[in-house]
């Protein structure tokens, strides 16, 4: 039939149009990179060694308390948010939390040396030196009881909101997480986390869609791969909580979505009983003139 | 005046000072429209509704937007988008309706190109659906605008300065058209203004132009038949259906522009609840900054072509500045359509089928724009460059050999 003739071709042109546009321009502007990688081999971690908690409690809260608080362990915050921000460039996180959200080889790994884990070396030369001091001169066998503490003490259940708060809220704000009160902006002041970072890391409120899933996976998991030199550390997160920080910037940033998988399919359905009345109403009336 | 009897009814009443049953005849049931047309015909209606819908959706819009650069992209992601009750509906119809009524008009107008409906006695229908997309063009840029994201800064960044290009005015036209030295707050403000009120009333208006031009030369079929619609209408309104070559508008045109608007619907509600990121660039969804310039900047996918043609000469030839090549290609690709039925010289109206040159031409400027579609959003480097090049280039010669080749028909056929 000639119409469906003319529609396919149409229908030819327009997918053409549409995959040029679309799908071939992204792969030639977004070049592929590999999947993310959680077991974080390249790093110098536990080499397979088991910590002992109690002995790394002793360790930690001799070596780390100085900076970090402890809340749930009873080591409060010393100073708020903008005097440590100015004391260390950045807020020092709370580590209660520590043991859950980050990746046990990558945590050893960064208390021997946070710039080399984090891959964020290149920002700290010509004298320049990361806020965290590294403890490679510590037995490989206390780094893992400190990583053992750390496990020990971390809470089993975390919401997706309390792991973006501690995986990433001392540098990003996410204000749409709370428009009204503005408690999702930044612990680290404006100029602190400025001179720190070099700029202002990027709210996050629309990175869902301005970014996609995959790219925020693969980027959260090791921000080189998509943008080499920037100062983003590695932050070294499971794969699990990296999901929940993915899942919480969803649930801000396009939480209407499951509205809209609901919606959809009784407009479709309407529609379709729309166009069949259609049809049969032109059938009639056609009948007549041929 | 008029004599004015007691009407028995309110239709009585109205048709007594309305003349409401003559009206309707004129513009429905009387309007004639030949038999011979295939679904392409009711991509009029369809344009008609997709205009409706966004009409409708961006009052709603409206509602909640804040045409200021502090507000406006917080208006549109946050306050839109997930405190409005289906604020986000009325967002995603708005946006997939501005991009789908491009494909509509390319589709009506390469239509009309093919069927030659702008020839002979139907310039004026032509010259008026081009008026109508250039200021469709007007409105979807201006609307681009207004999420204030960064390539809605970009792009308007990008195309405020071409008008720079002009000579001796240019500079003092950027910033006229800017309403500041920068795109800033005014320019938002003004282009609020023009998408939301001026090139609304001005498309109604040539709607109505539009509309208006078809009566007298009545639209072309697919055969581009020469119908003689008085002889054919008294055939049909005493009866004689099957052998009259025409059909009213209401009942018979409309039901197969609403059949074939079911199934457009369909498709365009299933772009709207499950694939409206086509039409939402993810760049756009980083609040604009003026000190940060995206690693590419290009237009929505309905301009790519023109914004290819404009870039793709990219080298300076003698003294003249590729820049200055490039934007008389631009202006000389979106003012030589409106030429056509004045560069078409068949004496004859043919489907392109009809005219072997002409088919291959028509063909050719299909490929080529897509190409230049598809390569205007690419980085322009390498390869890039010089496909977009030949391309634009290729653009141009077909514009300029068409009165040689449809002469060239007209010939072959004996005319």
């Amino acid at each position: 039939m000639k119409e469906l003739k003319i529609l396919a071709v149409v229908v030819v042109l327009t997918l053409i149009t549409y995959w040029g546009v679309e799908p071939f321009a992204h792969s030639q502007m977004h070049p592929h990179v590999e999947e993310p990688e959680y077991s974080f081999k390249d790093v110098d971690g536990l080499n397979g060694l088991t910590g002992n908690a109690e002995a790394g409690a002793v360790l930690v809260q001799s070596n780390c308390t100085a900076c970090h608080s402890i809340e749930s362990q009873g080591f409060p915050k010393l100073m708020d948010d903008a005097s440590s921000a100015a004391a260390y460039g950045v807020v020092p996180p709370d580590l209660g939390t520590a043991g859950k959200l980050y990746n046990a080889d990558f945590l050893a790994a960064f208390i021997k040396d946070p710039a080399t884990a984090t891959k964020t070396s290149h920002k700290f030369v010509d004298g320049k030196i990361h806020p965290m001091p590294g403890y490679s001169w510590m037995q490989p066998q206390e780094i893992a009881d400190m990583v053992a503490y750390l496990q020990s003490i971390a809470p089993e259940e975390m919401t997706n909101k309390e792991v973006f708060t501690n995986a990433c809220q001392r540098c990003h704000s996410i204000k749409y997480g709370d428009m009204q009160n503005g408690t999702m902006t930044a612990f680290t002041p404006v100029e602190n986390i400025k001179s720190y970072m070099g700029k202002i890391p990027p709210d996050l409120s629309q990175y869902i869609r301005s970014r996609g899933a995959s790219y925020l996976h693969e980027f959260i998991n090791d921000p080189q791969k998509h943008l080499e030199g920037t100062a983003m550390p590695r932050v070294g997160l499971t794969q699990d909580a990296e999901e929940q920080v993915v899942a919480y910037m969803k649930e801000v940033g396009d939480s209407k979505a499951d509205e809209r998988a609901a919606l959809g399919p009784k407009f479709l359905i309407y529609l379709v009983i729309f166009a069949i009345f259609a049809w049969l109403w032109k059938v009639k009336q056609w009948r007549d003139m041929h | 005046m008029a004599k004015f009897e007691k009407a028995n009814s309110v239709g009585e009443w109205l048709d007594q000072r309305l003349n409401l049953t003559a009206l309707n005849k004129v513009m429905m049931t009387e309007y004639w429209i030949p038999k011979n047309i295939n679904f392409l015909w009711a991509m009029g209606v369809l344009l008609a509704t997709t205009f409706g819908i966004l009409v409708i959706s961006g009052l709603f819009l409206m509602m909640y937007y804040k045409p200021d650069v502090n507000l406006a992209f917080d208006s549109v992601n946050y306050t839109i988008m997930q405190e409005v009750a289906y604020g986000w509906l009325f967002r995603h119809m708005h946006g997939v309706a501005a991009s789908v009524v491009f494909l509509i008009i390319y589709i009506h107008m390469f239509t009309g190109i093919y069927y030659g409906s702008y020839k002979q006695g139907r310039e004026m229908i032509w010259i008026s659906g081009m008026l109508l997309f250039m200021t469709f063009s007007a409105a979807g840029f201006s609307g681009y605008m207004l999420p204030w994201g960064q390539m809605s800064y970009w792009a308007a960044m990008v195309i405020t300065n071409l008008f720079g290009g002009i000579p001796v005015i240019g500079d003092a036209l950027v910033v006229w058209i800017r309403g500041d030295f920068n795109v800033a707050d005014a320019t938002l403000t003004r282009f609020f203004m023009l998408h939301v009120f001026l090139l609304p009333i001005v498309i109604m208006g040539l709607i109505g132009l539009h509309f208006y031009t078809l009566r007298i030369p009545h639209v072309n079929n697919q055969d581009s038949d020469e119908v003689d619609f008085d002889a054919e209408a008294e055939k049909y309104l005493s009866g004689n259906k099957k052998e009259s070559q025409v059909i009213p508008f209401w009942p018979v045109f409309i039901s197969k522009d609403l059949a074939v608007l079911g199934i457009f619907l369909i498709f365009y509600f299933y772009l709207v609840f499950f694939h409206y990121n086509f039409a939402m660039d993810p760049v756009n969804f980083d609040p604009a900054d003026n000190m940060v310039t995206p690693a590419h900047i290009y237009p929505e996918w309905y301009f790519l072509w023109s914004y290819e043609v404009l870039r793709g000469f990219f080298f300076d030839v003698g003294p003249v500045k590729a820049f200055d090549i490039g934007l008389a290609a631009f202006g000389f690709a979106n003012a030589i359509f409106l030429l056509l039925p004045f560069l078409d010289r068949d004496t004859q109206i043919l489907p392109a089928h009809k005219r072997p040159k002409f088919f291959i031409w028509f063909w050719i400027l299909m490929v080529d724009l897509i190409v230049l579609t598809v390569y205007g959003k690419l980085p322009p480097t390498g390869i890039n460059a010089w496909v977009g090049f030949f391309a634009a280039t290729a653009f141009i010669i077909l514009f300029l050999i068409l009165p040689i080749i449809t002469k060239s028909d007209a010939k072959k056929r004996g005319a």
